[in-house]
């Protein structure tokens, strides 16, 4: 069954709203507006390179979709419309759209009549319909399988209206033919979709791989086919279901990236919808309403309001600047003018936030525009002969270089126009002043915009507290069920120490679903956070982008713009205090009338919490009626009889119901409550539509806390700072890990999951969440927290609280899995190899009654007819199913992590280095016979230690995405714990702090992962490649993606994982459970066929074998292991990894309590061993031979029958147990291997020209040619290197190849020492990635005329992590410029924005301009900026740098040598002007040094043994 | 959470002793607690383990890292709020329990543990010299009567806790005070009779009511309070002594060590013995029996005056540390020496009493043999015990006291009048909530569970209480 938008419909666990896709984009266009078909081709030339930014599913026929915007070829139209008899009125009085049409012709006459009345019934001449002819001999089997009748549509103007109303006219004629059609009953109306309509641009588009484009549409290929502008995009989706609509350009864009806050946008925008008013559109407004299409992508729900922004009377440019604004609220360098318009704007729209390359184009104007944190690339070319190539990649199309007069990349958060009409480009800069001084924006929001602090501080008289009595605050808290833990764990932390708590270890306590203990609403929301798809981002290090402003009011005609639209409320973060609650409640300004409602519940008086609630809605919806514009939720007034309604619930439950009514956008909702303290449950509250919140609760147990002596009373201010701090840090953490910046956007963006809700529930009061297992009601909601209420009451003279126990174990608290009983009998068990006790372990962890807590509890076995154990397969080969999983020798110790390896590699299974590197000493046996090598080699995004030579010495090559406690987060190591022995392995510098990035700053999207896989490939082709996801909905779907992109296996983790370090909230309530992850994934990947060619990996808190069959029959063919690892070592869940102070000798680097550590490789060896005899048994009692046979084996599954928990029994698996309608011939387990295609790769001519240099050291020196399309260059030949003499590589130039053209991407990527690289021309992202101590240069081509230091010659994010080696840039880089670099030294000649970013060791000399935000998490290393502006002190990250002249001597040679190489190799003139008047040049230069450097260099005994990577 | 690595920086330090000689004068407490100080350090040794195996290994589940920490903070205010929590009877405890807590202690491990039991005393020491610990009268009365027969751990705890519900209980004790064990058992020098009655005192200032002299299935029927309470609840203790039936048991100079420890409680509580005075005085003393009942005896004997203590053990000596079928957390058997025994014994294991002998009906010798344990091969089996031949042999003895534990309740009239089912042990038979198998009649203690802990008799007194409460308010 396909859904409307010719997606599957949604069932089991997956949902086509899950679906992401991603892209190549670009544009060619004549400044000049000439028209030709040139330009049309080299269109779809830019295209066709950019295919490997595209997929290909199942079929290796059947592209994601490509697609070309133009403008309308009015020669070519007259010329075939003529031979169908359609006279076409003059250029500009018709318009045309693609229109896909059902092949039943049926359906297809009866659309067709349609369109044709409805056209004559908008005053417009139908003029006809042509046959587009099309060629599908080329495209694959699938996309023929749903493949359109194509036709154009061809409408005449009505003669008395002007163009622009035309083109609103064609908008309202098919906005009317998509409502209609949505609306009728057609068997294949789903094929239905017009491309565009329009008598300016024109679509060809379709379910085709992008060298497929030209010959499908010979239209396009008719040189009187002309345009002055081609505007193309290839697709790469997750999914492999044919889906011709969704193929890009939209009518306006082409996008690459994804709109994070899709959900929240298009609720707001579809209330916005109520109060829009347009003169232009008039009463044809209502026709095209709503305006946002059900049902289609984040790319068409842009699309359609952008489109109805600029027909409704905004220009193009306006339009993008109000839905993508740049980060203005911290940047310093921004202008008044831009903040002011930004700042009015935000009170008409929250941006659409998340990664956004879009290209645009009206007719007229043709365009780019990057959002605020530009992690999509832009790079053009502009010409001599007026021609621009914009695109993702540099070099799509061949220009010779004599003609190119500009390199350039778009900057984030810059618009970059041409104006055909104009002629010219005009800059961002020109563009955004016009538009920003068009209307007085300055003096509107100067007048109407009122900061919190500034409103009157009501006079005490104005405050009647109107509360009948009030409870002790003991009582209130355990209304709202705090317990000992909330204060000790959640508060005090905060109070403190002005940040949330770290804890360690996985979750092991059960879902709230689960739980015997009453649970607050909140705890059945998990945070959803940003993998693969789309990059989470650093709200530490990158704090500019970020903001937490709110603004309270209401708002006004989105179509307008009006001094009156500005009348607003700010607060600058959504937590207010006490008295601003006050200033709020009783001002006088008749804008912001506040009314307070009190949820409390009253059940004699209000019956149940469903009517109480109606009841407030009625008396909301009455009360906006009389110009209310703030409503306050509020609990205060607690008691005995009054209960308070779950803040979650009122608050979510309001929004929504003024969503349906439409009347959201005319009031702010306040919630005065004393429920949430937490961060998550702030994130709950704004990501379900509440703005602002008052946690009067929190205040008052401070000073409890303070009277109780456990605070300090003359801090008191101090905790309540600290308090707001943390929780606005904490906020920035949980939105960014869903990769958004801003608290507007995020507020009512839902970015949750439920679990264990049910769907009448959520639909009425979290519409649109997702919730898997059904669950409770409403009803259940009630009864669990009168349960709660009646507990508060009970033993009123105990002056505590409840123990709690969610935190750390309690006897008689909540319930861990890993608890005395179970660590103890399985420690018992491995130390004497007693598999009778382990069956005294597995039998508490495999009882459901008793281990409760996850899903698989409520799964058992159906009975089969048992075998003999003899017939099952041996554990021998069962346990090389098992991997231990990714702990970082740094998060434990070198003991324990060699213990592991050993074992892992005695039982022919897998240990894995974690993110940390690998002591090379550890490749080959010690002298004991031990082989100490992880044969799973991880890639996280700090990169610590991974060389060519690490990667070289893997069996598997692991991309971690995500890790299951702290998905979407990075990590940090303090400079005290980096000893020696790790900085060694991680190729740092003792003491220097070691942060590790929140995304992999090379992937930001789905074909960067590919590009990735593809690197690694490059550097050990023998290597398998996995990608570790996490748990969350929609991860099916990432899954198909990343199969698409060619990993080997993918892992699936559970949120329940552990870690070393991580925020409580991380730990606790992001991600989702293991046997949703896993399930889902099976299911996606099997409907899509892509399942036989991956393999997947589960983990998440498996403990025994019946958790290793359930996880086999949910889909997985290996498993996963980390706790139960440690454990079996002697881990005692201390939970205290993060302290440095585990007192078993395992997640510690302290010398004296590593000589604790006791555990042997026999003991974990043991383990496995005991595991995989308990499947032996499972397996001979359901009567499987053969491993492989139980894998996607849900039919052997059946839920739990007799469940007797209240909250349990609801839950419904169906979902978890579906198996989807897939030919016999699917696999479900892994069977085939992906294609890497490597023998195509052009270093397979690099190798064999260098083996004389390989094997004899001896020089060789040759060039060649290379285009975008050869990527990863030099890997492939560096991996041979590192084979054969390991990091140390070839004496220095040992090879030499001289490069002419457009590299592609990561060229010279871990480049092996004795490779020099030369490149002339330019190369495109992630030049010199992992560089292991290779020479790269790059310079301008020597024929061009381009000035170096202005033109961009190299990609964003170059030099990522790089180890050692050399490089020298002949002109500018983009964004992230040696990102994480450990020791590479460099000469670069401009950067962008995040230069030095996280950087650890090594030189970097920038001898131009530096974007901003330079040197943000800079922990090590040394860079020198030319600074003759004196403009730098404005562009760095002072945090973690300091800044000096050049001074010391030894700085200053340092430097010197560099520029002179790079003369030297690159004929910089920059170089030579400096070196020319070095004396002063010296004084211009800033030298950029960390602190946590400096300290170190300063510690003489560690500066006598100089850091790892000064090779020379 | 104390202070990170804190046990790396700090000692584990015990309580301080009075030298032998000087305790031996005198029958009153010897340890002292802690100071302030070494209580702080003992806090910062504490790991506040998120899997914390103290709280595991304490009966009554006390939150012991938590308070740890507080009184490494010096909060012992806050403390004695958090032990409270969960113990009804710190002053009790931190005096006689062998702190199982300290046995599974993540510390013991590789180190000595913290001192948790120390701790404990600090705070509830302080918490008495503070007046922290005052009478709470429960604001309202449910209504509900509760009769609790017994006065020992288990009987205190179920009253204490039932009346915080709010309930009227009424307790029934024997003896002439309150406290059963606590006040008879146990010796002066290790359970000052004062600290009990503070005690006792508080409760009764909280509004339980103590009904002393008053026996149940004497003075008063079971079935008389069946009629008059809502619930009833058996909390008499395991009384019965095991006995040692061989050849010359009547002989004059062997007791139960029991009489021995009762009486010399009564003695300095100025009761009547109710029995002829036993005295250790110039005596050589055999205690039979090398658990805490004996360690009791032994201490007893010697401040009597005792020529010589020796003190049997059929097992054969425990090791020093734990053996490998004994991993932690479990509690350690490995040899442990009381106060007792460090006050001057001599110490025999793997001895068997063979027979005693004597003149004109006086008590002369002990005969004795030594024995061994084997191990058959089936390791689900226990081991037997052999006599090793030819290793008889004979000491000196005046006065015998045998401390070979309790088998379960005295069967008097209190279990007989109504037909209270037993279990196999002998013990008070119950379902899962403690109620015997007459409706409204519960059991806790060692009445219900055989001889144990003061500490899991607190725990029984907990729990029942909590059935009670439910039971009543339904």
């Amino acid at each position: 069954m396909y859904g409307n938008n010719g997606l599957p419909i949604k069932q089991g666990l997956y949902n086509p709203e899950f679906e992401h896709d991603s892209c190549g984009v670009g544009f060619v266009a004549n400044i000049g507006g000439n028209i030709s078909h040139d330009i049309v081709q080299n269109g779809i030339e830019v295209l066709e390179n950019l295919k490997h930014r595209g997929a290909v599913g199942a079929d290796p026929k059947t592209g994601d979709g490509a697609g070309i915007m133009t403008q309308v070829p009015d020669k070519f139209l007259r010329k075939v419309c003529k031979k169908v008899n359609i006279h076409l009125p003059k250029k500009g009085n018709y318009g045309v759209g693609l229109v896909f049409l059902p092949v039943v012709s049926e359906d297809r006459h009866f659309i067709e009549n349609l369109i044709e009345k409805i056209v004559s019934e908008e005053g417009q001449v139908f003029l006809g319909f042509r046959d587009v002819p099309f060629n599908d001999s080329e495209i694959g089997k699938v996309a023929i399988s749903v493949m359109p009748i194509f036709k154009h549509l061809l409408i005449g103007k009505e003669k008395k209206i002007d163009t622009e109303e035309f083109e609103r006219k064609l908008l309202v004629i098919r906005k009317r033919i998509g409502i209609k059609i949505s609306q009728i009953e057609l068997g294949q109306k789903n094929y239905f979709y017009i491309c565009s309509l329009s008598s300016k641009t024109i679509i060809y588009k379709g379910q085709l791989m992008p060298e497929q484009l030209r010959n499908f549409f010979p239209d396009l290929i008719d040189k009187d086919y002309k345009s002055a502008i081609a505007l193309v995009h290839s697709r790469y989706s997750t999914n492999t279901f044919p889906t011709w609509a969704l193929a890009h350009p939209y009518r306006y864009i082409a996008h690459n990236g994804e709109i994070n806050t899709l959900k929240g946008n298009a609720n707001w925008f579809n209330v916005r919808e109520k109060q829009f008013k347009n003169s232009l559109f008039g009463k044809d407004l209502k026709k095209i309403m709503p305006a946002i299409a059900p049902s289609k992508s984040d790319s068409a729900a842009f699309d359609n309001v952008l489109e109805l922004l600029i027909l409704s009377g905004r220009s193009l440019p306006h339009a993008l600047m109000m839905m993508i604004p740049e980060a203005y609220t911290n940047d310093k360098n921004i202008s008044r003018y831009k903040k002011d318009f930004y700042q009015y704007h935000s009170c008409l729209m929250e941006p659409w936030d998340g990664p956004s390359a879009i290209c645009f184009s009206d007719g007229r104007y043709v365009g780019s525009i990057l959002d605020r944190n530009g992690l999509r690339p832009l790079r053009y070319w502009v010409t001599n002969n007026s021609k621009i190539i914009m695109s993702s990649e540099v070099g799509p199309l061949n220009v010779d270089p004599k003609n190119i007069i500009e390199k350039g990349r778009l900057q984030p958060g810059k618009l970059f126009l041409v104006d055909t009409k104009q002629k010219r480009i005009i800059r961002d800069h020109e563009i955004k002043k016009d538009i920003c001084q068009q209307k007085e924006y300055s003096k509107w929001i100067k007048r109407n915009i009122k900061q919190i602090d500034s409103l009157p501080i009501p006079s005490s008289k104005n405050i009647k507290n109107n509360l009948t009595k009030n409870e002790p605050t003991i009582i209130k808290q355990k209304i709202f069920g705090y317990t000992l833990e909330d204060l000790k764990f959640v508060l005090k932390p905060i109070l403190e120490d002005g940040k949330e708590a770290t804890g360690s270890m996985g979750a092991d306590t059960p879902l709230a679903i689960f739980s015997k203990r009453p649970q607050l609403l909140f705890n059945y929301f998990k945070q959803l956070f940003a993998q693969v798809t789309n990059p989470p981002i650093d709200p530490i290090r990158e704090e500019i982008v970020m903001s937490g402003q709110v603004l309270l009011g209401k708002e006004q005609n989105l179509l307008e713009e009006t001094p009156e639209h500005s009348k607003r409320i700010k607060l600058d973060g959504p937590i207010i205090s006490n008295s601003d609650l006050q200033k709020i409640k009783f001002n006088k300004d008749e804008n912001f009338v506040a009314v307070t409602f009190s949820i409390l519940f009253n059940k004699e008086l209000d019956g149940s919490f469903q009517k109480k609630l109606k009841q407030i809605f009625t008396e909301v919806k009455n009360e906006l009626k009389k110009g209310t514009s703030i409503i306050i939720l509020s609990d205060k007034g607690a008691s005995k009889k009054n209960i308070p309604i779950p803040s979650l619930l009122a608050g979510s439950g309001l929004h929504q119901s003024l969503i349906r009514n439409g009347s959201r956008t005319k009031v702010s909702i306040i919630l005065e409550t004393g429920e949430a303290r937490e961060i998550h449950h702030f994130a709950t509250l704004i990501g379900y539509g509440v703005n602002a919140i008052n946690p009067y609760l929190v205040y008052e147990s401070i000073e409890q806390l303070i009277c109780d002596g456990e605070l300090e009373k003359n801090k008191h201010n101090s905790y309540l700072s600290n308090y707001h701090k943390a929780v606005n840090k904490g906020l920035f953490k949980v939105i960014s890990k869903m990769g958004i910046s801003t608290i507007q956007s995020y507020c009512g963006a839902q970015i949750f999951e439920a679990v264990g809700l049910n769907e009448s529930f959520i639909e009425k009061y979290f519409t649109g969440t997702t919730s898997r297992i059904g669950g409770l009601g409403i009803k259940d909601i009630e009864r669990e927290t009168l349960m709660r209420h009646k507990l508060a009451y009970e033993e009123n003279n105990v002056k505590n609280l409840d123990q709690g126990g969610f935190y750390s174990w309690r006897a008689s608290g909540e319930k861990h899995n890993w608890n005395p009983e179970t660590i103890s009998l399985l420690q018992q068990s491995v130390r004497t190899n007693d598999y009778e006790v382990f069956k005294k372990y597995s039998k508490i962890v495999n009882d459901p009654k008793i281990n409760f807590g996850s899903i698989k509890s409520y799964l058992e076995f159906k009975k089969s007819k048992p075998i003999s154990i003899d017939k099952v397969e041996p554990a021998t080969e069962i346990v090389k199913r098992f991997a231990s999983g990714a702990m970082s020798f740094g998060s434990i110790s070198k003991e324990a992590h060699e213990t592991i390896a050993i074992a892992m590699n005695e039982l022919g299974a897998y240990s894995n280095t974690g993110e940390g590197g690998e002591n090379p000493k550890r490749f080959t046996e010690d002298e004991n016979g031990k082989l100490k090598r992880s044969r799973i080699k991880q890639i996280a995004q700090g990169r610590f230690g991974v060389t060519i030579e690490y990667l070289v010495n893997a069996d598997q090559l692991q991309i971690k995405m995500a890790q299951g406690a702290k998905p979407g987060e990075g990590g940090q190591l303090p400079g005290a714990k980096v000893s020696d022995e790790i900085a060694k392995t991680r190729y740092t510098t003792q003491g220097v702090g070691l942060i590790s990035p929140p995304p992999h700053h090379d992937i930001y999207s789905i074909e960067d992962l590919a590009q990735l896989i593809y690197d690694l490939k490059k550097s050990n082709p023998t290597a398998q490649i996995s990608v570790k996801l996490v748990s969350e909905s929609g991860v099916g779907t990432i899954a198909a993606g990343v199969s698409k992109g060619k990993a080997d296996l993918i892992i699936i983790s559970g949120s329940e994982g552990g870690t070393g370090a991580s925020p409580l909230t991380s730990i606790k309530n992001a991600g989702l459970p293991m046997e949703l992850g896993i399930a889902e994934m099976q299911q996606v990947l099997v409907m899509n066929d892509l399942r036989r060619r991956v393999r997947i990996q589960v983990d998440g808190q498996l403990k025994s074998g019946r958790d290793i069959i359930i996880g086999a029959m949910l889909g997985a063919d290996e498993f996963g292991f980390a706790t139960s690892v440690l454990i079996s070592m002697g881990c005692v869940m201390l939970r205290k990894c993060h302290l440095n102070a585990c007192s078993v000798g395992i997640a510690t680097q302290d010398k004296k309590l590593r000589e604790n550590f006791t555990g042997h490789e026999d003991h974990v060896k043991n383990y496995f061993l005991f595991l995989a005899e308990e499947v032996r048994e499972f397996m001979a009692k359901l009567g499987i031979e053969k491993f492989d046979d139980l894998i996607g084996r849900t039919d052997l599954l059946e839920k739990r029958s007799n469940i007797k928990h209240w909250k349990a029994k609801h839950i419904n698996l169906s979902a978890i147990l579906h198996r989807p309608d897939v030919p016999a011939d699917v696999e479900l387990y892994n069977s085939s291997k992906q294609n890497h295609n490597l023998e195509k790769s052009s270093d397979v001519k690099l190798i064999e020209l260098c083996k004389k240099a390989i094997h004899n050291k001896t020089s060789v020196r040759f060039g060649s040619s290379i285009n975008n399309s050869n990527r990863s260059v030099g890997t492939m030949l560096s991996s041979v290197i590192a084979k054969k003499h390991g990091l140390n590589g070839l004496p220095n130039d040992t090879i030499q190849i001289d490069f002419e053209g457009s590299a592609g991407q990561s060229f010279g990527a871990f480049l092996s020492k004795g490779i020099t690289l030369r490149l002339e021309g330019d190369a495109n992202d992630y030049v010199g990635k992992g560089l292991s101590g290779g020479k790269i240069i790059i310079t301008t081509q020597e024929d061009d005329r381009l000035v170096p230091e202005k033109n961009i010659i190299v990609g964003n994010v170059v030099l990522y992590g790089a180890i050692k080696g050399e490089m020298y840039i002949n002109g500018k880089a983009g964004e992230r410029f040696a990102v994480r670099n450990s020791g590479a030294k460099v000469v670069v000649e401009g950067i962008g924005d995040h230069g030095c970013e996280y950087m650890t060791g090594g030189r970097i000399v920038v001898l131009g301009e530096v974007g901003r935000n330079f040197g943000a998490g800079m922990s090590g290393g040394i860079a020198y900026v030319w600074d003759r502006n004196k403009k730098f002190i404005k562009k760095h990250n002072k945090e973690m740098v300091h800044l000096y002249e050049v001074k010391s001597i030894k700085h200053e040679q340092e430097l010197k040598k560099l520029i002179t190489n790079h003369l030297e190799y690159t004929d910089s003139k920059v170089a030579k002007g400096i070196l020319a008047d070095w004396e002063k040049s010296l004084t211009q230069f800033v030298k950029v040094f960390p602190r946590d450097y400096q300290r170190v260099l300063k510690n003489k005994s560690v500066f006598e043994q100089p850091p790892v990577y000064d090779y020379d | 959470m104390g202070e990170i690595k804190g046990f790396t920086k700090y000692q584990r330090k015990n309580i301080k002793k009075e030298s032998i000689n000087k305790r031996l004068s005198h029958w009153n407490e010897f340890t002292k607690t802690l100071s302030l100080n070494e209580a702080q350090e003992q806090g910062a040794r504490c790991m506040d383990c998120g899997t914390p195996f103290c709280q595991f290994g304490c009966p009554i589940e006390n939150i012991i890292p938590d308070w740890n920490d507080l009184v490494y903070k010096g909060n012992l205010n806050e403390a004695y709020n958090r032990l409270s929590l969960t113990n009804n009877f710190p002053e009790f405890t931190s005096r006689v329990c062998p702190a199982p807590c300290e046995n599974s202690c993540v510390l013991e491990i590789n180190n000595p543990p913290v001192a948790i039991k120390d701790i404990e005393r600090i705070i509830i020491d302080e918490a008495f010299k503070q007046g922290w610990v005052r009478a709470k009268k429960s604001k309202s009365q449910s209504g509900k009567k509760i009769a609790i027969v017994g006065s020992g751990p288990a009987g205190l705890a179920c009253g204490d806790e039932l009346n915080k519900k709010n309930h009227e209980v009424t307790i029934f004790e024997k003896n002439e005070i309150p406290g059963g064990l606590l006040s008879f058992g146990i010796p002066e020098f290790k359970l000052e009779k004062k600290i009990v009655k503070r005690r006792t005192q508080l409760m009764q200032d909280e509004g339980i009511k103590f009904k002393t002299n008053c026996e149940i299935g004497k003075d008063e029927s079971l079935t008389n309070l069946m009629e008059n309470f809502d619930a009833v609840v058996l909390c008499g203790g395991a009384e019965n002594p095991r006995d040692l039936q061989i050849e010359g048991r009547e002989l004059d100079g062997i007791y139960f060590a029991m009489d021995f420890l009762t009486q010399q409680n009564r003695r300095l509580l100025n009761y009547d013995f109710r029995t002829k005075p036993i005295s250790a005085k110039r005596k050589n003393v055999i205690v039979i029996g090398g658990g805490d009942t004996g360690s009791d005896c032994i201490g007893t004997a010697n401040r009597q005056g005792a020529k010589s203590v020796t003190n049997l053990e059929l097992m054969p000596q425990l090791p020093n540390n734990r053996s490998s079928n004994n991993p932690w957390p479990q509690w350690a058997f490995v040899d442990r020496v009381s106060t007792s025994h460090e006050e001057g014994c001599i110490k025999y294991f793997g001895v068997l009493t063979k027979k005693f002998s004597g003149k004109n009906g006086k008590l002369k010798k002990l005969h004795l043999v030594k024995v061994e344990f084997i191990q058959s091969n089936d390791k689900t089996q226990k081991p037997t015990m052999k006599e090793i031949e030819g290793s008889e042999f004979a000491i000196d003895a005046d006065l015998v006291f045998i401390a070979m534990g309790f088998i379960g309740p005295k069967k008097d009239k209190l279990l007989t009048e109504i037909n209270i089912e037993l279990d196999k042990k002998g013990n008070v038979k119950t379902d899962n909530k403690k109620m015997t198998n007459i409706p409204g009649l519960f059991a806790a203690g060692d009445m219900r569970l055989g001889q144990s802990l003061v500490v899991w008799a607190i725990n029984e007194g907990r729990v029942v209480a909590n059935n009670i409460d439910k039971y009543i308010s339904n």
